[in-house]
C-alpha cells in the first residue's frame, strides 16, 4: 500500500462518519453557528500584504482591510471605499471622494491622508503602482474625504490598478502604519475592512483569528469578488492551518472545520462521495502551469532550441501528470492568456497545437547547435505542481535526445537559484518550473511572466521587441477592440520567441460543509456573504 | 554529586557555543533566501536586495553571527524573519503541545515496553516472547504516518471516539487536553514501545542468569517481586540508557508526527522556519534542542547513580 492509497482509505472512511463528534469545540450550538472554521491553502507566516506577496496574505489581507475599487466577477473595476470620481478630459488630473460611514478598527475615521500614504506605500512595490509612480506629478489630500492624483501622462488603466485582485492590493491602511517602509514589515494590524485581525490569538502556522468589524458600513450593491456589499454574517472566523491533506480531508468530514479551500484532486473523489459536504470549482480562472528557459546561455540562448522543446512538448502530458484524468479540471493552452476571459487568445498557437513532431524537433534542436550540453531542469520536489511537471519536462528532454542535468531541490532553493545569472555549470539554471494564479494572466499588467525586456523581465530573462511593443499597445489601448488586437499580436510574438513554455490551463477544487452557505468561485476565498448553521 | 552536576551544566556551554557556530555556518552556505521569499515572484532584484538589506543578510558572515550571538548572550533569541514576532515568543507558544505530546508518549511507553520486555524475558522461547517479539518487530517497522493514518482511521472516523487534529491546551481542562494527544501519543510511541521493549528483554536475559536471582528464587521470593524489584533495577542502566537516546529521538518523530495531527508544536515550527528559511528561528528551535539533549543526557547520567550505587562520579 503506497502513502497515497493510504490518504484515499483514510479519506474515504471519513464519509462514513457523521457530522458532529467528540472533536467539537465545547460551544454552544449559536456560537458554533456563528463561527467559521476554514483550513486556508497555506499558512499565514506574516500579514503585511505589502511587504510580503504570497497569496494567503492577500486573501486574509481582503477581510481586515478594504480597497478604493474592486474589481467584480466581470473583470471590471466597481467603486468600493470611493463614493465618487471626476477625471479631467486630458485624462491627467483625478479627483476622489470618500463614502461616508468609513471608519478603521481602532474608531478612527478613514481620512484622505490615510488614502495617501497607502497609495505611496503599495506604489513602491507593485508593477502597476511603479508605472503610476513614474508618471506621478501629484497625489494630495484636498480634504479629509477627498484626494487629488495628478499625472505627467494618461494612464487609462489606473481604476483597474487601484482595484485590481493581484499582489499586492492597494489596500488602504491608517497613515501611521502606511508610513512603514514598503521594504519593512508591519506589525499594526488596523483595517476598515469587514473584519477585524485577532492579533493575540494568532498563532503563526497553526491559527489566525478574524472577527466581525460591527461598525463596517457595506455598500448596498450585491457583492462580486472585491466589489459590492461586504456583508459578513458570521461573527468569527478561525483559520485554521491543517499541512496535511488527509487530515484536513478527514477534519472536513468529521466537522471539526468547515471550509477548506484547496483540496488536493486525490481526495476530491471522497470529499464528493460525503453527503454533508459539497464540492466545487474553486476558481475559475485557474492557473497555468509552466516552464522557463534561460534565455541567455547555451542550448536555449537560442529561439530554435526553445522552439524544439515547444514543437515536441505534450501538453496532455503535462495536464494528466499534474491533475490527473478529470478532463473537465484541465485544457490544453496555445498561449499565454486566460482561457474565459475577454482577451484569451490562441494566435501564433500553432505550434502548441495538434499532432507532436518529435522528428522535426529534433532536426530543429540540431540545427540550433545544441552539442549534448546539460540541460540544468531545476525541479522543486516540496510543490507538487512543479514536481509533476518537472518529471515530465525531463522525459520530454531524453526524448529529444538532450543530456538533462536533473536538480531535484526544493521551493526555497529554486526561489533563490533561478535568481542566479551565471551560466548553468557555475550554480545557474537551464530551466525551472512553475505556475502563475489565472488572475495574474488575464492581461499585462499584474503579468510579469509574459514580458520580455531582458535585464528586466522575470527570471529567464527573456528579450523581445516585438513583445515589448505590444505590451505597451495594449496599456495604451483606448477600448476592448484595441485591447484585444494587441493581445492577439502580444500572444504571437511571446510563442514566436518563445518567453516561456506553457503547460496548460487547470482548475481547482473547494470543499464546505453543507451547512455553510454562501461560497462563490472567485481568485481568492470570499467570506462576505458566506453564513453556517449549526 | 552536586559539583559533577555543576561541571556538567558548565560543559554545555562550549557544547552550545559550538552547535550555535555549526549551526550559523550551515544556514550561511545553505542554499536559498528568505529575501526571494519575502519579495514573491514579481519581485525585481533590486526589491530582493532592499529586503535583504533590511534583515541585515547582507552583512559580512562574522559581523551576521557576532551581532545574533551578542543577542543571545543577552537572552535574545532574534526576531523571525517572516511573522516578525519574537522567536522567544514563537518558541513559547509551540512548546507546551511538543511538550505535552513527548512527556504523554514517554509515559505510555515506559508502562507499556517495559512490563512487556521484563514479560518476554521472564518466557523466553514462549509464545508470549514470541508474540511480544513480534509485535516489536512490526512497531519498528511501521512508519509514524503509517500508525497515525491508521488511528485516526478507526478512533477518529469510523468510532468517532478521538478528533482528528488540534491541540487543546492544558488550562482548558485535562480531558480535552489528553483527547488531542491519545492518537498521536500511541502513534509516535509504538517505535519507542519496540525499541525498549526489546532492550528490556536483552538486558533482563542477561540478569536473569545471575546467581542472586537464582538465590531469590531459593529463598522463595514471588516472581513479581524477583523480576520488578531484584532483576529489573540491575538490568536498568542499559534501558535508562536507550530511554534517554529515545527522548532525544522523539523530537525528530514529533515533527511527522505533528504534521499528521495538525498540532502547532515546535516540530511543525521547524519544519515552517526551514522550508521558508527563517534563520533566526531555526537557530533558535536548534539551541534549544541541544540544551535539552544535553540535559537529557545529563539526567541518564545522574539515574544512573541511582539506579547502580556502584556508580560514581
Amino acid at each position: 500500500m503506497d502513502r497515497r492509497t493510504l490518504l484515499k482509505g483514510l479519506a474515504g472512511v471519513g464519509s462514513l462518519a457523521a457530522t458532529g463528534g467528540v472533536s467539537m469545540p465545547a460551544l454552544s450550538q449559536n456560537a458554533a453557528a456563528r463561527t467559521l472554521r476554514f483550513v486556508p491553502q497555506a499558512n499565514l507566516a506574516n500579514f503585511d500584504p505589502i511587504w510580503g506577496t504570497q497569496y494567503v496574505v492577500r486573501n486574509a489581507a481582503a477581510l481586515v482591510w478594504d480597497t478604493l475599487y474592486g474589481v467584480d466577477a466581470t473583470l471590471q473595476p466597481q467603486r468600493q471605499m470611493v463614493e465618487s470620481e471626476e477625471v479631467t478630459d486630458d485624462g491627467l488630473t483625478w479627483t476622489f471622494r470618500l463614502r461616508p460611514g468609513l471608519k478603521f478598527h481602532d474608531g478612527e475615521p478613514v481620512r484622505s491622508k490615510d488614502v495617501v500614504a497607502s497609495i505611496a506605500r503599495w506604489s513602491v512595490r507593485d508593477p502597476m503602482g511603479l508605472m503610476i509612480k513614474a508618471i506621478q506629478q501629484e497625489l494630495t489630500a484636498v480634504d479629509d474625504k477627498t484626494f487629488k492624483l495628478v499625472l505627467k501622462a494618461p494612464y487609462p488603466k489606473l481604476l483597474y490598478a487601484l482595484g485590481k485582485n493581484n499582489t499586492p492590493i492597494a489596500f488602504i491602511m491608517p497613515e501611521r502604519i502606511a508610513q512603514t517602509d514598503p521594504f519593512k514589515q508591519i506589525t499594526d494590524y488596523v483595517g476598515s475592512g469587514p473584519m477585524k485581525f485577532a492579533k493575540a490569538e494568532w498563532v503563526p502556522g497553526a491559527k489566525a483569528v478574524f472577527e466581525k468589524f460591527t461598525d463596517y458600513v457595506p455598500r448596498q450593491e450585491k457583492a462580486s469578488w472585491l466589489a459590492g456589499g461586504k456583508q459578513i454574517l458570521i461573527d468569527r472566523l478561525e483559520w485554521v492551518v491543517i499541512p496535511d491533506p488527509a487530515t484536513a480531508a478527514a477534519a472536513l468530514q468529521n466537522g471539526e472545520v468547515d471550509w477548506w479551500e484547496s483540496p488536493i484532486t486525490d481526495l476530491v473523489p471522497v470529499l464528493k462521495s460525503n453527503r454533508n459536504i459539497n464540492v466545487d470549482i474553486a476558481d475559475p480562472l485557474g492557473n497555468v502551469g509552466s516552464f522557463r528557459m534561460n534565455h541567455l546561455y547555451p542550448p536555449f540562448n537560442d529561439v530554435r532550441a526553445r522552439r524544439a522543446v515547444l514543437m515536441a512538448m505534450s501538453q496532455e502530458d503535462y495536464m494528466r501528470a499534474l491533475v490527473g484524468d478529470d478532463t473537465s479540471l484541465w485544457k490544453e493552452l496555445p498561449g499565454f492568456f486566460t482561457p474565459g476571459t475577454p482577451l484569451y487568445s490562441e494566435a501564433g498557437g500553432e505550434i502548441l497545437k495538434g499532432k507532436r513532431d518529435l522528428d522535426a524537433a529534433k532536426k530543429l534542436l540540431a540545427e540550433s547547435g545544441y552539442s549534448g550540453q546539460p540541460v540544468t531542469c531545476l525541479v522543486a520536489q516540496d510543490q507538487p505542481i512543479t514536481k509533476a511537471q518537472g518529471d515530465v519536462t525531463a522525459d520530454l528532454l531524453k526524448k529529444l535526445g538532450m543530456n538533462v542535468d536533473f536538480v531535484a531541490t526544493d521551493w526555497g532553493t529554486v526561489g533563490s537559484r533561478r535568481a542566479v545569472k551565471t551560466p548553468p555549470g557555475q550554480g545557474g539554471w537551464s530551466m525551472f518550473h512553475t505556475w502563475h494564479a489565472g488572475a495574474d494572466c488575464i492581461n499585462p499588467a499584474p503579468y510579469n511572466a509574459i514580458r520580455a525586456n531582458g535585464d528586466k523581465a522575470w527570471f529567464g530573462w527573456p528579450s523581445s521587441e516585438a513583445v515589448e511593443k505590444d505590451v505597451v499597445a495594449w496599456f495604451d489601448a483606448k477600448n476592448l477592440d484595441e485591447e484585444k488586437a494587441a493581445i492577439n499580436n502580444l500572444n504571437k510574438a511571446a510563442l514566436d520567441d518563445v518567453v516561456y513554455a506553457p503547460t496548460g490551463f487547470f482548475l481547482g477544487y473547494t470543499a464546505w460543509r453543507k451547512n455553510v452557505a454562501g461560497v462563490t468561485k472567485g481568485p481568492l476565498p470570499f467570506f462576505w456573504g458566506v453564513s453556517k448553521t449549526a | 554529586m552536586v559539583s559533577y552536576i555543576l561541571r556538567r551544566i558548565l560543559s554545555t556551554l562550549p557544547v552550545m557555543a559550538i552547535v550555535a557556530l555549526f549551526v550559523f555556518s550551515l544556514l550561511y552556505i545553505a542554499p536559498g533566501d528568505p529575501a526571494v521569499v519575502i519579495a514573491g515572484d514579481q519581485a525585481s532584484p533590486a526589491d530582493v536586495e532592499r529586503i535583504r538589506q533590511s534583515l541585515g543578510l547582507d552583512r559580512p558572515f562574522l559581523v551576521q553571527f557576532g551581532s545574533w550571538l551578542w543577542h543571545i548572550l543577552h537572552g535574545d533569541l532574534g526576531t523571525s524573519i517572516f511573522t516578525s514576532l519574537p522567536v522567544s515568543k514563537l518558541i513559547a507558544q509551540r512548546i507546551e503541545p511538543t511538550l505535552s505530546l513527548m512527556v504523554l508518549t514517554l509515559l505510555l511507553t515506559i508502562l507499556i515496553a517495559v512490563p512487556l520486555g521484563v514479560v518476554a524475558a521472564w518466557k523466553a522461547g514462549s509464545w508470549i516472547d514470541r508474540t511480544i517479539m513480534a509485535f516489536a518487530v512490526f512497531g519498528f517497522s511501521l512508519p509514524v504516518f503509517v500508525v497515525g493514518y491508521m488511528l485516526a482511521y478507526v478512533f477518529a472516523l469510523k468510532f468517532e471516539w478521538l478528533p482528528v487534529q488540534g491541540y487543546t491546551p492544558l488550562a482548558e481542562g485535562f480531558w480535552p487536553w489528553l483527547q488531542n494527544l491519545i492518537l498521536p501519543s500511541v502513534a509516535l510511541g509504538c517505535v519507542y514501545i519496540a525499541l525498549i521493549a526489546r532492550i528490556t528483554r536483552a538486558s533482563m536475559l542477561e540478569v536473569l542468569q545471575q546467581d542472586y536471582i537464582r538465590t531469590a528464587r531459593a529463598k522463595g521470593l514471588g516472581m513479581p517481586s524477583i523480576l520488578f524489584v531484584h532483576a529489573l533495577k540491575n538490568a536498568a542502566v542499559p534501558i535508562v540508557t536507550v530511554i534517554g537516546i529515545g527522548i532525544a529521538l522523539l523530537i525528530g518523530g514529533a515533527v511527522v508526527t505533528e504534521s499528521v495531527f495538525a498540532i502547532p508544536g515546535l516540530g511543525r515550527l521547524t519544519i515552517d522556519a526551514i522550508l521558508r528559511r527563517d534563520y533566526p528561528v531555526i537557530q533558535g528551535i536548534v539551541l534549544l534542542f541541544s540544551f535539552l539533549y544535553v540535559i537529557v543526557n545529563l539526567m541518564v547520567d545522574v539515574i544512573y547513580t541511582l539506579v547502580d550505587p556502584r556508580i560514581r562520579y
